[in-house]
Formats: structure tokens, C-alpha cells, sequence
């Protein structure tokens, strides 16, 4: 698979580029904060209304890993879904392709801050869950061998900022999945302060580039500026 | 013939004036429904203006406001505030003046509306506010003149599409109101004209005198211009020496950024400690306005700027305008020099201040522009559909509406009353439901239709918003600089020059270096640290094209044999650029390829100004990475493009075939920065992404994302939004400028001279300073990428984790 492999507590993990997580051990497949139904949100509290495609977007986008992997177990580690409300609200084409990427596997929505409680979707809801050595939770606690999501990170190479994934020997934090999100800085203290030394952020995008947390690259030569 | 009223008579005696003869010509048409003077600075304009409106309001009859005007500059407004308490003040007129700028206090403004002054200053911005308000028609409705000063550099922008919009609002208020133009020289005034009147009624046009012709030169330095840069350092004891010798002197800068360096500059070298101060629009408005109040009294002998003091302002005593790289325009040029010296039928004095070798050739083709009364500008296009937009809004806030009388209303603004029915009830339907194939917001729209026909807000808090976003200046986000524990402002800089910053680095503000500290609530805390070199700030200000007019004359001086009108090192320069390559023709492209810096370079000459030279270097780089060469970054000027890669181009002839670039600018134009740029731009305006929301941009940063997503999702999605109609037609004509490369196409008609040397030539070396590199995202990126991934991940030990 087209991504960069690592192990967390001794399970295999590969971070794909799409910012989906993979274990092949388990043929599980994870994403983070998909927040579908976004611009319904914004609209309904501020009257400004976004292009609504983000719910196809992003479930395009997953279907294409899904495809790929052919996982028997896809987990939604929670802010599936911006708030209840757009849950509720989302269109039947869309819920038909929800449903479609459902079937033949086991689906798990983790619960997340901004979805809070159960949806009228197929699949399980839970507030966490544990598969082999790892636990499954939204948000990060300090406990070790967890996978979460809830911060969006980002980290800047180069002068480009990607979504990427956070790791070190005890914990991961994913990326957001979803089309209309934005990030943290990977610099931000509150990141920070959830990882050790030696921590390696993946950069998203056309393929998976691992690189150190906190050492700050030289500058490069590779961004065209350098003279 | 019209006489002046007695006070006013006398008070021109007991001043010692005689009124100018258009002047009196203003005041002979003043019932004109449309009206516009063209006046040199100093020509006694705003006093002609205002005129009319003096000797109306002198009997104190007239209860409310009277005349509206509207300046481009919040600096105007309060400068003409001033000016206008003299007359007023000196004959006792029973007149209430006031302004009304984004700067006034929320409690002033609240005054204003409920008691409005009889002359009410302000910016195109705050009058749509106003016109926003459900109180708007009471507070117009016995309105009679508004005067748009400086009318030729608003209607260069979307600013003038949105206060013409404004004015069909307000004539239907107020249908007795008269309109008022005042404008410096431009090169087609009847176009402007037919701007300012209620379509289709006819605009009389009063000429000024034009007073003598400028007094203006090129600084002549001991020291030679360098080959490269902007920052014009060379020249600082010159124009030190000239500062000395003069009253007044006024230093314009292209960008915000070079001021800042010059001001650095020129205040070292300062050793007679002369006081020289420094304005921008980037400045904390306390320390502009230290600034402007020490000018109007005397106390400053220099003032480094940018455009932010390109405007009529009456600084006074100015003697001599100092023009710091080159103009670009011949037009702003003109308008510049006007600053210096106010005194009608004195010669204005100016001096130009090339930056480089090749200003040096720009700066001789604009004197000599100048000197044949040559100005310089391109045709307008329809009235852009964002603003239109965002007018309905506005026009939503104040109150329900009829989309008929609406449509009627802006068919009365020039550059609108070709605007097509359809064309109006798509910008309608994007203001009320979003205007997407899909139709997802049902319950959610922003307008509803009542039941009588009339459309409103669905939901009238969303009223504040809109308020909150309405203007049409593009603003880049920025923070603000504030000193560690400190309250006061320095300035403001952009978030992503913010976001390159680390602990300790250092860079200038308001003339100072001052050291990065940390980023608090959305304000960049520095503390202050003269002894390092300063990193350089960065402002986005807008780069200025060449024009076509100035380009075609730099390309006929580079066909003579030898050049006298050149300072001798840059005819020198020319020559060996002759000698060892060749100079450009206008009707040739040329190319040339050397190898640099472990890299292959080439640099394709075609005359077409900066931003169509940028979308040039897009262009190529996209074919070579096609044939697989591997190219890495380009960077363009006003007059060539360089491109530079892993490997070299051998025949770059096909490269330059109009059919391919067209056909790659298709596909080339869905995908690229500059349109999400204006994509941005024109979603923002159209209130789509909102702005000014600090309290949203505090909480949590995961919430807000980029714009360019919106693009991306849209472009995929559906296409033929009309927002991204607007973005293709405005990226055409502006940033993108594919016009000009079409003309550059036609007069080279695919006749390309290559040209393949050993080293860079001399009139390629100033590009390699050039700032505004751009990186292209290639699969030479990606390679090189990937090594620095693993160097990194090798030399932190981490790669085995």
C-alpha cells in the first residue's frame, strides 16, 4: 500500500496519503473528523451558504480508500458530523452512498465533541473502542497506545502545510478526513505537549512523506526561493 | 454670469485670490444633474467643488444633509475637513461639517445618523454602510450634491462599481440629487464622464488649465544603479542631498515594503538628523496620523511613502516629489509629481530614482512619455458581478425590496446598463439560495420572497454580518504588531509573512527592527532589538503592470544604435547585452538558456507586463513538465520571464506556439493559485467567505479553513457556478492578464530567436533578485522533497522508530 508504514504497541499501521489510517493486521480502516454537513451547519447559523458538496466530496474520497484496502472494519473516530442536527439533515443520495459504503463490513461511529450522540445511520456508536493493543478514542488523554483525531493537524515543510499524522511510541493522533476542515499548526503547545521528543508528523497529499516533529528544516533548497 | 454672493466676494479679496475660471464655470452649471472637473492638483479643485454647496447652505435654511462627499482615502477626508473649516470658519457660514470613515468613533457615528451634518466626507465604503441602514431614507432623503473627488483612481477599481451603485440608491432618496465629479488629468474623461451620471443622461466635462508643464529629471547619482534589486540604496546621500535642498520633499515607493527599507536606509545615513518620517497603509493609524499632522505643520522636511499619500491630499509646502523606482504607469506618474508644489501655474518638480539598470531604461521611456502629454491606460469592462452582488445585499439589509425597481435602479449605472436580466436574476438567486445546481438550502436561504413579491432576509440578525463584510478592498488577513507589553500598535503585518517567523527573527515596522517574540491572541508581540540585520518585511501591495504604452516604448529604444539619452552605464549595459546576446524586438520573442547555480535557466523575453509574464512562466513551466523537464520555479517581471529546472531546453520555439499555450491555458487556468487568489477575492465581496469576524478567528483555527477549498470543491462539483464565472472573467483581465499575452502572441506571430550561452546575460541578471518566486509543484518537487524527508529523518535519528 502507497503510504508509510510504522507500528504503534506493536501493531502494523500505515498512514495513507488520503489521511485514512490502515491496519493490515486487522483490515481496518480509520478516519477522523469527516464533519459532514458543514455548510449545512454554517447556513443555518450565519446565513452564509458554502458550496454544499462537501459531504460528497469527502465520502467520494473515502470510498476511493475503501476500494482500495477492502477493509472489514471502517472506524469514524468521531465529529463525523459537524453537529446532530446536519446528521439529520443529510441528503437521501447521500445517506444511499453512506449505506452503500456500509455494506459487507462493520461501520463504527466513534463519538466526537461535535457529534456527541447517536445518529440515525447504520452502524455502531460508541465512545471508544479497542482493537488488539490500541484504543480508539476522539480526543487524546494521556494514556498510552491510543489513536484519536479531534485537533486536525498540519504540519509546514518546506513552506507547504499539509494535514498529517502525529505519532510516537505511544500514541497517534490522524488527521481531518473530511473536505471542509481546516488545521492546527503541529507547533501549537497543545500539540506538542501530547508527544514525546521524538515524534514524526506524515504529510498528506500525493504521497505520504514522513518527517520529524520538531526539528525545523534547514532552509530549503527545494522550495525554488533559495538563490 | 453667475456672480458670488458679497461674503463670499469679499472673502476671496481679503484672502487675495481671484477665483479660476473653472471655478466659476462649476458654479455657472452647478444645477447640473452631472457634472465633471478635470483640474491639475493645486488647481483650486475641492474649492470648486464645494462651492455650489457653500453658497446653498449659506442662507442656514437647508436642515440635514446637503452634500455627500466621497473620497477614495479615509486621509482625504479628514485633509479636506480641514481645508474647508477655513472658509467656512473665516465668513461665519452656519455650516456643519463633519467626516465619516471606518476610523470614526462608534458613538460619532450613531450621532451622524440620527442628526446628520450638512456636509457629511467619507470613503465609498462607509457611504454603502450607510445606505444599508433601515433609516437610510430618512437621512438622504433631502440630499442635493454629492461630489466624488479623485474620481479617475476610484473608478480604476471595484471601489467605483460599488459607489456608482451606491449613487443609483441614493438618487432614487434623493431624485433632485446632483452628482459631482473631480478628477486629475486621464487619458479619456468622457468615459469616466458617462461613469458618474444616471445612465444614459449626458455628464458635462469642465477642463482646468493645466498649469506648465513638470519640471522633472532623473537623480543623478555619483554612485552607478546596481544591476539588480529595488531598494535603491545606491541613491541614498543623493537624495539625502536633495531632501536638504529643498522645503519639503515627498519619497514615493512602488511597494510598502520598500519604503520601509529605504526609510531604514535613508536614517542611517541621516547624520544631520533631519526629521523624515514614514507613512504607509500598513502603519498603525496613531502613527500616521503623528505623521500627517507634523507634515501639515511644517515639522517634517521628508516624508518616505506609497500609494496611501498618492492622493490629492494638501500636504503644503511640498517642493519636490522623489519617485523611487520605476513608475510603471505614466498616468500615476503625472499624478504623483502633482503633489509637489500647490501653487497653481507653478511647474512641479519631480525627480525619478531608478532602482536598477533596467529602471533606469523604464524611468528615461516614462520621462520622455510625459514630455508628449502621453498618458496610459486600458479599457474598462462591464461592471463586475460580485459587487452587484453584494449591493443586493446591502439593499436587503436596508429593507424588503422589489427585484424590478431593483433592476431598474442599476441599469442607471454606467458600467451596469448593459447588465442583462438573466444576468441579474442569477446574482439574485446566488444571494438567495446559493445558486447551486444542487439545491441543498431550502430551509437555510438568505433571502425569502414574500408572498407580495418583495424579497428580504430570512433572518434579519444575518443583516449584522453582512455589514460586517461589506467593502470591496481585498485585504490580505493580517495582525497586528504591537511591542510586548504594550497596548499600542506598530502596524499590521500579513499573516503568512506571521507565519514564517520564528522566535528571535527580526524585521522592520514603521522604520524600525524589531525582534519576534511570540504570537498572542491573534497579535504578533515583538520586542525591540536595533542591533540585528533586520529580516525583511513583507507586504503584499500591489504590484503595478508596466503598461503596454511604457513597454512599446522601452522596445523602440532598445532598436537604436546607440543611446544618449542613457546614462552611460546602462547604454554600456545595453550594448553588452547586444554583444553577447540580443536585445529584445517587438515583434520576436526572445529566449535565452544558460545554466546557474547547478541549474538550467531560461529567460523568455516578451515585454507584456508582470502579471501577464507570470501567467507566461505558469504556462511554460506546465509544458516542460509535460516533455519532462523537470522544471522547478519561475519568476516574472514586466518584461521577462525566467523559468529554471533540472534540466535544460533545447528548442523552446514550440513552447511559444498559440495554439498550445491557449489550449494549456485552459486547463492550466482551473488549477492554478492566481485564480483562487481571485476566487477569494470575489467570493469575499460577493459575501460568500465572510471577513472582519476577529471573534471567529480567535476561537479555534481548526474551524475556519482555506478558501481554496471552496474553489476545489466547486470547480469539481459544479462548474458553471457563477462564482466561478466571475472568478475566470475577472483572472482574465486582471492578474491572470492572458490579453496581453495574446498581444504579445500576435506581434511575435511565433517568431523566436534562442539564443544559448555559458552564463547569465546582463539583462537576465536582474531577475535572479527578483522577489516573488514561484515554486512549481511538480515531480521535481516531489523528488526533491522526499530527499530532504529522509535527510531530515536520518539526521534526527528518528527514521528506525
Amino acid at each position: 500500500m502507497n503510504g508509510h508504514n510504522f507500528t504503534l504497541a506493536g501493531t502494523a499501521c500505515t498512514a495513507l496519503p488520503s489521511g485514512a489510517l490502515y491496519l493490515p493486521e486487522d483490515a481496518t480502516l480509520c478516519v477522523s473528523d469527516l464533519h459532514l454537513g458543514k455548510s449545512d451547519r454554517i447556513a443555518r447559523r450565519s446565513g452564509v451558504m458554502l458550496p454544499p458538496y462537501e459531504v460528497r466530496a469527502t465520502l467520494e474520497k473515502l470510498q476511493a480508500d475503501i476500494d482500495r484496502s477492502k477493509p472489514k472494519t471502517v472506524i469514524c473516530l468521531g465529529d463525523s458530523f459537524d453537529d446532530l442536527q446536519a446528521a439529520d439533515s443529510l441528503h437521501d443520495d447521500m445517506r444511499l452512498m453512506l449505506t452503500g459504503l456500509q455494506a459487507g463490513r462493520k461501520w463504527i461511529w466513534i463519538e466526537g465533541n461535535h457529534d456527541p450522540g447517536p445518529v440515525d445511520l447504520g452502524g455502531s456508536h460508541l465512545a471508544e473502542l479497542s482493537i488488539g493493543t490500541l484504543t480508539f478514542r476522539h480526543i487524546a488523554t494521556m494514556q498510552p497506545n491510543e489513536v484519536s483525531g479531534h485537533y486536525h493537524p498540519k504540519h509546514r515543510v518546506a513552506g507547504r502545510s499539509r494535514p498529517a499524522f502525529v505519532y510516537d511510541t505511544q500514541r497517534l493522533i490522524l488527521p481531518a478526513y473530511g473536505a471542509y476542515t481546516g488545521g492546527l499548526a503541529s507547533d501549537t503547545p497543545v500539540l506538542l505537549d501530547l508527544f514525546g521528543p521524538m515524534a514524526v508528523a506524515v504529510m498528506t497529499g500525493n504521497k505520504a512523506i514522513a518527517v520529524p516533529l520538531t526539528q525545523t528544516p534547514q532552509r530549503p533548497r527545494f522550495s525554488g526561493r533559495s538563490y | 454670469m453667475t456672480t458670488l454672493p458679497p461674503t463670499f466676494q469679499s472673502w476671496f479679496k481679503h484672502r487675495g485670490w481671484d477665483i479660476h475660471p473653472h471655478q466659476l464655470a462649476m458654479l455657472e452649471q452647478a444645477n447640473a444633474p452631472a457634472l465633471m472637473l478635470i483640474a491639475p492638483t493645486g488647481g483650486g479643485k475641492t474649492l470648486a467643488g464645494f462651492l455650489p454647496s457653500l453658497i446653498e447652505l449659506c442662507d442656514g435654511t437647508h436642515q440635514g444633509l446637503h452634500t455627500l462627499y466621497v473620497s477614495p482615502l479615509k486621509a482625504l477626508a479628514a485633509d479636506i475637513k480641514r481645508n474647508l473649516r477655513t472658509p467656512v470658519d473665516e465668513m461665519a457660514l452656519p455650516i456643519r461639517i463633519e467626516d465619516r470613515t471606518g476610523d470614526t468613533s462608534y458613538t460619532q457615528k450613531r450621532k451622524q445618523r440620527a442628526d446628520p451634518p450638512h456636509i457629511l466626507l467619507t470613503t465609498p465604503e462607509s457611504l454603502a454602510l450607510l445606505t444599508s441602514y433601515e433609516d437610510a431614507p430618512r437621512m438622504f432623503s433631502g440630499l442635493q450634491r454629492i461630489i466624488v473627488d479623485e474620481i479617475h483612481a476610484l473608478s480604476e477599481s471595484k471601489r467605483g462599481d460599488q459607489l456608482m451603485l451606491a449613487l443609483s440608491r441614493l438618487q432614487r432618496l434623493a431624485p433632485n440629487l446632483r452628482r459631482v465629479g473631480l478628477s486629475a488629468t486621464v487619458e479619456d474623461p468622457a468615459a469616466i464622464a458617462s461613469e458618474l451620471a444616471s445612465h444614459p443622461d449626458p455628464c458635462a466635462i469642465i477642463n482646468a488649465d493645466p498649469g506648465p508643464d513638470p519640471d522633472i529629471g532623473m537623480l543623478v547619482t555619483e554612485e552607478k544603479p546596481p544591476w539588480t534589486g529595488g531598494g535603491a540604496a545606491y541613491a541614498i546621500p543623493a537624495v539625502l542631498e536633495q531632501v536638504k535642498q529643498h522645503k519639503t520633499t515627498l519619497i514615493f515607493h512602488n511597494t510598502r515594503a520598500q519604503a520601509e527599507i529605504f526609510f531604514r536606509n535613508l536614517w542611517l545615513a541621516n547624520t544631520g538628523d533631519l526629521p523624515i518620517g514614514i507613512h504607509h497603509g500598513s502603519l498603525a493609524r496613531e502613527q500616521r496620523e503623528r505623521v500627517e499632522a507634523a507634515m501639515i505643520s511644517g515639522d517634517l522636511r521628508a516624508i518616505v511613502c506609497t500609494g496611501s499619500l498618492d492622493l490629492g491630499i494638501d500636504w503644503g509646502d511640498v517642493d519636490l516629489v522623489i519617485q523611487i523606482g520605476a513608475p510603471k504607469n505614466v498616468k500615476r506618474l503625472v499624478q504623483r509629481i502633482g503633489r509637489a508644489n500647490h501653487r497653481y501655474n507653478a511647474p512641479s518638480k519631480a525627480l525619478l530614482v531608478p532602482a536598477n539598470r533596467f529602471e533606469v531604461v523604464e524611468c528615461v521611456a516614462a520621462l520622455e512619455a510625459v514630455k508628449a502629454h502621453e498618458l496610459d491606460g486600458d479599457p474598462k469592462g462591464t461592471g463586475p458581478r460580485d459587487v452587484l452582488c453584494q449591493h443586493i445585499l446591502i439593499t436587503a439589509c436596508s429593507g424588503p425590496f422589489n427585484a424590478d425597481d431593483l433592476f431598474a435602479e442599476i441599469k442607471t449605472v454606467g458600467a451596469y446598463s448593459t447588465l442583462s436580466r438573466a444576468a441579474f436574476d442569477n446574482c439574485l438567486d446566488f444571494c438567495a439560495t446559493g445558486g447551486y445546481a444542487l439545491q441543498a438550502y431550502d430551509k437555510w436561504k438568505r433571502l425569502l420572497q414574500t408572498p407580495d413579491g418583495t424579497w428580504q432576509l430570512r433572518d434579519p440578525r444575518a443583516a449584522q454580518r453582512i455589514r460586517m463584510n461589506i467593502g470591496t478592498i481585498q485585504d490580505t488577513d493580517t495582525l497586528k504588531v504591537r511591542l510586548k507589553g504594550n497596548f499600542k500598535p506598530l502596524g499590521e503585518v500579513e499573516e503568512a509573512f506571521a507565519a514564517t517567523l520564528t522566535q528571535g527573527d527580526t524585521f522592520l515596522i514603521g522604520g524600525q527592527v524589531v525582534r519576534y517574540e511570540n504570537l498572542k491572541e491573534m497579535t504578533v508581540q515583538v520586542s525591540r532589538r536595533g542591533d540585528k540585520k533586520p529580516k525583511i518585511a513583507t507586504f503584499m501591495g500591489t504590484k503595478f503592470a508596466n503598461s503596454t504604452q511604457l513597454s512599446q516604448r522601452i522596445l523602440q529604444m532598445f532598436q537604436q544604435d546607440h543611446w544618449p539619452n542613457l546614462p552611460a552605464h546602462t547604454a554600456e549595459w545595453l550594448g553588452l547585452q547586444r554583444k553577447y546576446s540580443k536585445l529584445p524586438q517587438a515583434d520576436r520573442i526572445l529566449v535565452e538558456s544558460f545554466p546557474h547555480d547547478g541549474r538550467h535557466h531560461l529567460c523568455a523575453y516578451g515585454f507584456a507586463g508582470r502579471n501577464a509574464m507570470q501567467t507566461l512562466g505558469m504556462l511554460l513551466t506546465q509544458r516542460m513538465e509535460e516533455l519532462n523537464l523537470h522544471p522547478m520555479g519561475f519568476v516574472a517581471t514586466d518584461y521577462a520571464t525566467l523559468v529554471w529546472g533540472l534540466d535544460p531546453v533545447t528548442d523552446p520555439a514550440p513552447l511559444f506556439q498559440a495554439p498550445d499555450l491557449k489550449a494549456g491555458f485552459e486547463t492550466w487556468l482551473s488549477g492554478n493559485a492566481v485564480m483562487k487568489k481571485t476566487f477569494r477575492g470575489a467570493a469575499t465581496i460577493a459575501g460568500l467567505i465572510e471577513r472582519n469576524l476577529p471573534q471567529a478567528r480567535k476561537s479555534g483555527r481548526q474551524a475556519t479553513f482555506s478558501s481554496d477549498i471552496l474553489y476545489d470543491t466547486l470547480s469539481k462539483y459544479d462548474p458553471d457556478h457563477l462564482m466561478l464565472q466571475i472568478t475566470r472573467e475577472e483572472a482574465l483581465r486582471g492578474l491572470v492578464d492572458f490579453g496581453r499575452i495574446e498581444e504579445m502572441l500576435q506581434r511575435t506571430a511565433g517568431r523566436v530567436d534562442h539564443m544559448t550561452l555559458d552564463r547569465v546575460t546582463p539583462l537576465a541578471a536582474p531577475l535572479f533578485l527578483e522577489v516573488g518566486k514561484i515554486a512549481v509543484a511538480g515531480a521535481a518537487q516531489d523528488r526533491l522533497l522526499e530527499e530532504a524527508a529522509l535527510h531530515l529523518m536520518d539526521a534526527a535519528g528518528v527514521a528506525r522508530l
